[in-house]
């Protein structure tokens, strides 16, 4: 009313006719029932089983969110097929079973199945009158397979697929030949002669060189801090031998605070040593284990 | 008049009673839906839904009647009769034909605006004895609707009367002429106004708000009861619509009146009842404070301005 009464009487007879002119058009009620609707391609219904593609990898059934399927599978041997040759074993699906009372249609072990076992199927009308009967097992999953639509054709202004555009890139123009030397070596190869260099840091002595008594000073500068806990902080807690390896293993726990992250990170480029390197570092506990037989521990 | 005929006349009264309201919803259901873009019941009865608010009775009997613990029992159990029984006496006095009415008293007009006026009592009882909040300011929300509108409608039946020289329905029928259309006009918005406001509907259904106090005062009724509420509803909307069709639309005035007067009249109150239900569809409820102003800044003046103009008139005329 704040426009005056002929707009107040303007704006309802404006609602009237909207109303009205609503009521001359033909509702577009598809009256369900008895007119099945118009479902769109792809539309998720039900999941369909192909049996004979499933290979009981349970990879649906571990990336399920819910854990509505079931599948129970045994091995079977295949006899070798020529004199000498070697028994082969394959899965053999026993169960597979959806629980549609759980499943939230997510269709994630559509996507995740790599052998196309599972397929949407447009099928709706899943109603029971028991919780019970919502879980269909293999034969009633098979049933659905027989209404999997084929498949939609490509929209045409679709781009490729993936392989196919991989396969018409130009090729790699050739490199130089200089490079090409290096390049067939990889670039990251030959600094690994550094590695070594790297292991004489004054501050880390190769472990082989590390006289047991040599650190052992060390040990008092740090009284409140059990040299034992910290790399196990560090790591997972694994049980640790407890001999008299101790005091060799305590300046191995306190040096290699400080290089711990670079060497971590450079342990892959460097195969020969990232054994030693890596195991030592990243997983101090583990490692101590060689090191304690046949390391300083071994001298001691 | 005999026992037997009075039987009669009280069975077709409640007949009626059923009958009407009834229509009224079905036509409600079907109108709202297709103004909506939607089909309404469809399937009750096979035929596009005609039995949809017979099932919705046998739905509401077969309900478990809950009373609130807090609930004033007694009250709160005879509340939708107090509903229900104005609205049926007021259907007896009205005629919907050369003498085919209810109970024919010589002030009718006075008796029916007398009954519809204690149909609040039952919201009013109901919203006390719910012991619920809402139904509380619903309840209370109907009755100041009903001070704030009862008064200019008072006033526009009253110009009526005065046009036709008296207070008989049957009688102002059948002094109407159609020239009446315009002189009554004004009266005629106000009592259409008043009258939705005094059944709680659109844009005028504070009381019952359902996005605003649930249900007001309905807000705890179950099953039967709820269905008596319902029922007063329809039925307040089939005699408002009689009524005002018998004051200001000439009643069963209209071609072959001798024969089709009862046709006519069910008609041009089924259209009225069709409008009220179009503006329900259309319309948003207006806020509390808005009723009030509508009704003291607008109506009371223009029902006052009728009375004068149809006194005007009286006297210059006769």
């Amino acid at each position: 009313m704040s426009q005056g009464p002929f707009a107040f009487v303007a704006g309802l007879a404006g609602g009237l006719r909207t109303t009205a002119r609503t009521m001359r058009r033909t509702a577009i009620t598809q009256e369900y029932p008895d007119v099945l609707p118009d479902l769109p391609p792809r539309s998720r219904g039900v999941i369909a089983l192909v049996e004979e593609n499933c290979t009981s990898c349970m990879l649906c059934a571990r990336e399920c969110p819910d854990w509505c399927i079931y599948i129970d599978s045994h091995k079977e041997t295949i006899p070798a097929t020529t004199p000498g040759g070697r028994d082969r074993q394959r899965n053999v699906l026993d169960r597979f079973a959806i629980d549609f009372a759980l499943c939230m249609y997510c269709g994630i072990c559509i996507e995740a199945c790599p052998f196309d076992a599972l397929h949407w199927s447009p099928v709706f009308e899943l109603a029971e009158t028991d919780i019970r009967d919502l879980l269909h097992e293999r034969d009633r999953l098979a049933k659905w397979a027989q209404t999997i639509p084929p498949p939609q054709p490509l929209d045409p202004a679709a781009p490729d697929p993936a392989e196919l555009a991989a396969s018409r890139k130009p090729a790699r123009p050739a490199r130089p030949a200089a490079d090409g030397a290096a390049a067939a070596e990889r670039p990251a190869r030959p600094e690994r002669p550094e590695r070594p260099a790297r292991a004489e840091r004054p501050d880390r002595p190769p472990r082989a060189e590390r006289p047991a008594g040599a650190e052992r000073p060390e040990r008092p500068e740090r009284p409140a801090r059990p040299p034992r806990v910290e790399p196990a902080e560090r790591s997972m807690p694994l049980p640790r031998p407890q001999t008299d390896d101790h005091g060799a293993e305590a300046p191995r726990a306190a040096a290699p605070e400080a290089p711990a992250a670079p060497e971590a990170a450079a342990a892959p480029e460097a195969p020969a040593t990232a054994g030693e390197d890596a195991t030592t570092q990243v997983l101090p506990t583990v490692a101590s284990d060689p090191v304690a037989t046949d390391g300083p521990g071994a001298q001691a | 008049m005999s026992v037997l005929e009075a039987v009669i006349r009280s069975v077709a009264v409640v007949a009626a009673f059923l009958v009407l309201p009834l229509l009224v919803g079905q036509t409600e259901h079907k109108f709202m839906a297709h103004m909506q873009g939607r089909l309404g019941p469809m399937y009750a009865g096979g035929w596009h839904g005609w039995a949809q608010l017979i099932a919705d009775a046998a739905k509401f009997v077969q309900k478990e009647d809950v009373i609130p613990a807090a609930a004033d029992r007694g009250v709160f159990r005879i509340a939708p009769a107090v509903a229900l029984i104005p609205y049926m006496a007021g259907l007896a006095f009205i005629p919907i034909g050369d003498g085919i009415v209810g109970a024919d008293v010589p002030a009718s007009a006075f008796a029916v605006l007398a009954a519809l006026g204690v149909g609040i009592l039952g919201h009013l009882m109901g919203g006390w004895a719910s012991a619920n909040k809402y139904s509380m300011i619903g309840a209370m929300r109907g009755a100041a609707q009903l001070v704030a509108y009862e008064l200019p409608m008072v006033l526009a039946v009253a110009s009526v009367a005065l046009a036709a020289g008296t207070l008989s329905l049957s009688g102002i029928v059948e002094q109407w002429q159609p020239w009446w259309l315009l002189w009554q006009l004004p009266g005629a918005i106000v009592f259409f106004i008043a009258a939705l406001a005094e059944i709680n509907r659109t844009p005028f259904d504070m009381p019952i708000a359902d996005s605003e106090i649930v249900f007001g005062a309905f807000t705890e009724y179950t099953g039967l009861r709820f269905a008596f509420f319902l029922l007063a509803e329809y039925a307040g909307i089939v005699v408002m619509a009689l009524l005002f069709t018998v004051l200001y639309l000439g009643g069963w005035a209209g071609p072959l009146a001798a024969s089709l007067g009862v046709v006519w009249t069910l008609l041009k109150a089924w259209i009225i009842a069709a409008i009220i239900v179009w503006m329900r569809v259309s319309w948003p409820r207006l806020r509390e404070d808005q009723l009030h102003r509508l009704a003291w800044v607008w109506l009371i003046p223009i029902a006052l301005f009728q009375l004068a103009l149809t006194a005007v008139v009286v006297v210059m005329t006769r």
